[in-house]
């Protein structure tokens, strides 16, 4: 059979094997075609195979990076009975394989499908920082004055820590799951500078994707996508060398404006801030058929956690010395502390997966 | 799925020459790559351009929705294109496939206007991409659309609206008014409102009448019941026979269709390019009484796809069965259909419905007559049967080794040849007359120079080099006469 049998509508009760198997049925027919090999590895990566199994469909799914150049090009969309639409299944495939591969799975699928548990962390942590740990709500005492360094340690350590441990152990099953060997220098080169440059959502010639313009190509994702993935980077950062001053050069913070933590933070805060709203908007315009409509407003919900954190970091530097700092400081700190829980349980997760993906395929090349 | 197109009944008492608004000054009939060509080089011209695409917008493109690239000469390197075509070459390579029946002034002039184009299709956006995997021996002579036809398409559609072209889906020509050669306007269904509209020139970009199964029926009777129409459902040949009803003088077999042998199981329309089955040569191929008809192993399969076609289409119900063994399971490119499987040949044959006996002992027989020999599937490799009829002249290798697969063939059509007599810069002739303002491109036309046979890319060739003249010349003449 050749016809498509499941609806991605926002059914939560489809199938890991179902969701493969149609991505199967789909991919065979787009092995037999193959027009959209210019566009992304997945398609190249597909003409290595003349059987899909779930492992090259999971691996196939994570290369995918939802450009959309291959829907809009496509012969065989519905209304056309092959009703083929590989953007909207891999993405589906994608957020199942999040939601397999990362334990605690309970978590994992209430975070990936649900905004509650975000609302209820954030609130939780806001009532921790300021009735368990006294944090006042309005001082223009910030920081360790309000916050001792040795608390915050001790809090951020294990809420930090431990979510990376379970992602390291999800990917870890992903990595077997999709019969990765052991990892070549070259192999992360590869990836690192495909990740880099977004390569994938280069359209294959640079001209761009098809995401929120539809049929014409634009670029606006790929550069959003780097502003928030380099925001993000450097305000990860700018904790790091702030951690550095602290216990190698005994620096305490608050540091000046021309420090490299704050260079880098403040820098980063406003990449971050710029492309999560470039990336939400890009997302309202685009066609929702063709992402994971089940996980739709989740995604939502986690670029806009990845604002609130760089949004509320940067308010909180510009209130710094006002009576309004501590209020900030505790808004900022609550949203960090729900974002390190999220990072395996979220839309987080893809970059990693798909970061796996890309050495795998470097692997696959050689 | 995919339905067949049906015709729409209209008032003849509609048409109203010489009267009502003249909605633009090019008309375009129809929405392929040639009509969007014309539409945009009329428009390029200064023309004021409507376009007119049967199909809703899903489906607007017509044929070259499923068209792959441009066959186009070139000395050194250009774009995509490495080395040299040079027109000599590619002049030869199609009065080789159409064994001399062509135009050569026609021929000659579109080969040479091709390498133009190409910069031209780069100046509209058209994003090229390197020959696909399985395509190599096309690498020198063909420009491969990055994403295909329909992303080409959609570029062409873009260009268009960009420059003011106003486009109209579900529009269906149902009529033309011509006298003399001299086009008034046409009778059109606007999504159910049937309108008279005029135009001072006008664009025929509308197709062939492959997927008019009545008008094959009337060529190849019952037999086109069986038919497999590879492209659009759109392409039924109202216009063309409106043209050619009005004095349009034709041009082309009228009798006959390319057809190509695809996997039976395809839909009946607009299966496009993934219906393609390239595992005839090493196979056994049985008709439905289970016996051979034809040498499976005469050539390499992309210069003997297309005579398949027919040689299924002359078999019982238009259907053949290509048998292999799991030696030759992963020779060819992967097909859109899982095979029938089984691990006796008898099991197999009861699956596809076959004869069990007959076809049992045909593959004995084949069997026998194979003598030893290296097999080579790359090349030609000579390993043939030995006193069998028909003969198999290469890949002759005996189907032995479980588990056996089994495909389905069915003839594809995939264009049909007549259309009408256009001079070189794409003007329509009526009764040897040539008309003052009406003009012809794309398959419509294609039989001005594919007299039979059929060369990869060079229908997009004709198409856009056509297209392109009609396109100038009509806006021209629009512009002198305001």
């Amino acid at each position: 059979m050749q016809t498509q049998t499941l609806n991605l509508t926002g059914d939560s009760s489809i199938t890991s094997e179902a969701l493969h198997d149609e991505a199967a049925r789909q991919l065979s027919i787009c092995n037999s075609c193959r027009y959209c090999e210019g566009y992304c590895s997945a398609f190249q990566g597909l003409t290595r195979f003349r059987s899909l199994d779930a492992s090259r469909v999971s691996h196939l799914a994570n290369l995918c990076h939802n450009c959309r150049g291959c829907y809009y090009a496509c012969q065989y969309t519905e209304p056309h009975e092959f009703a083929i639409n590989i953007p909207a299944i891999l993405a589906n495939v994608r957020a199942d394989n999040w939601e397999q591969h990362i334990h605690p799975r309970w978590l994992a699928k209430a975070m990936q499908r649900q905004v509650a548990p975000y609302v209820l962390l954030t609130l939780f942590f806001i009532l921790v920082f300021s009735f368990g740990l006294g944090v006042p709500w309005l001082s223009d005492q910030a920081f360790y004055s309000a916050i001792s360094h040795n608390v915050l340690v001790a809090v951020f350590t294990p809420l930090f820590v431990l979510p990376l441990v379970f992602l390291g152990f999800g990917l870890r099953n992903y990595w077997r799951a999709v019969g990765g060997s052991t990892l070549r220098l070259k192999d992360v080169k590869a990836a690192v500078q495909s990740a880099a440059t977004m390569r994938q959502l280069s359209g294959g010639q640079g001209q761009g994707c098809n995401y929120e313009k539809k049929e014409r190509y634009s670029s606006a994702r790929r550069w959003s996508h780097q502003l928030t993935m380099y925001g993000f980077l450097l305000c990860f950062a700018s904790t790091s060398t702030a951690t550095v001053y602290h216990y190698v050069f005994g620096w305490e913070a608050p540091y000046s404006l021309f420090s490299l933590p704050k260079l880098f933070g403040v820098t980063g805060g406003v990449m971050l801030s710029v492309g999560t709203a470039a990336l939400a908007y890009l997302k309202s315009q685009a066609d929702p058929a063709l992402g994971s409509q089940s996980r739709g407003a989740v995604e939502y919900v986690f670029v806009g956690l990845l604002f609130m954190v760089s949004t509320t970091g940067l308010l909180l530097y510009f209130f710094s010395g006002t009576a309004l700092a501590s209020f900030w400081l505790i808004i900022h700190l609550a949203f960090i502390a729900t974002f390190f829980i999220a990072v395996p349980y979220s839309k987080m997760a893809h970059g990693f997966f798909r970061f796996a993906a890309l050495c795998r395929e470097a692997q696959l090349q050689r | 799925m995919v339905s067949p197109v049906t015709s729409i009944a209209y008032d003849r008492n509609l048409m109203t020459p010489g009267v009502g608004d003249v909605i633009a000054d090019v008309l375009v009939v129809g929405g392929g790559n040639a009509a969007l060509c014309a539409a945009i080089s009329a428009a390029q011209a200064g023309a004021r351009v409507c376009l007119l695409e049967r199909s809703p917008k899903t489906y607007r493109g017509g044929n070259s929705r499923h068209v792959r690239n441009f066959r186009c000469a070139h000395t050194g390197d250009l774009g995509v294109l490495s080395g040299d075509y040079e027109l000599d070459e590619f002049y030869d390579d199609l009065v080789r496939v159409t064994k001399g029946n062509t135009d050569e002034a026609m021929a000659k002039s579109v080969i040479n206007d091709s390498a133009e184009c190409y910069d031209w299709m780069i100046e509209q956006g058209v994003l090229f991409q390197p020959a696909l995997s399985g395509t190599l021996s096309l690498s020198r002579t063909n420009a491969f659309f990055l994403g295909g036809g329909k992303a080409l398409v959609n570029t062409y559609y873009q260009r268009c609206e960009d420059l003011g072209v106003d486009i109209h889906y579900n529009a269906t020509v149902l009529d033309v008014h011509i006298e003399d050669g001299f086009a008034d306007g046409v009778l059109v269904d606007f999504d159910g409102q049937q309108t008279y509209v005029r135009a001072k020139a006008l664009v025929f970009a509308s197709g062939g009448y492959e997927s008019n199964k009545e008008w094959l029926a009337r060529h190849w009777g019952d037999k086109a019941i069986n038919f497999l129409i590879r492209g659009t459902p759109y392409n039924r040949g109202e216009v063309l026979k409106c043209l050619l009803d009005s004095g349009a003088d034709s041009i082309g077999d009228p009798t006959q269709c390319h057809a190509v042998a695809i996997d039976g199981r395809a839909p009946e329309y607009d299966g496009g390019i993934v219906t393609r089955l390239d595992c005839v040569p090493f196979s056994v191929v049985l008709n439905a009484d289970g016996q051979r008809f034809y040498d499976e192993g005469e050539d390499v399969w992309p210069k003997r796809y297309a005579i398949w076609g027919r040689l299924v289409a002359a078999q019982p119900n238009q259907i053949g069965y290509c048998i292999i063994d799991s030696q030759s399971k992963d020779l060819f490119m992967p097909s859109v259909f899982p095979a029938d499987e089984a691990n006796t040949l008898s099991e197999l044959f009861g699956t596809l419905g076959l004869p069990v006996d007959e076809a049992l002992e045909t593959v004995e027989q084949f069997n026998d007559a194979c003598r030893p020999g290296t097999f080579q599937s790359n090349d030609l490799d000579g390993l043939s049967t030995e006193g069998l009829s028909p003969e198999k002249t290469n890949w002759a290798r005996p189907i032995v080794k479980p588990p056996f697969y089994g495909y389905v063939l069915k003839p594809g059509v995939t264009f049909t040849y007549l259309g009408v007599n256009v001079d070189a810069n794409s003007r329509v002739s009526f009764n040897e007359k040539r008309s003052e303002n009406v003009w012809a491109a794309g398959e419509i036309v294609a039989g001005n120079i594919l007299g039979e046979g059929y060369l990869a890319g060079f229908g997009m060739t004709i198409g856009t080099v056509f297209s392109r003249k009609a396109g100038q010349q009509a806006g021209a003449y629009a512009n002198t006469n305001a």
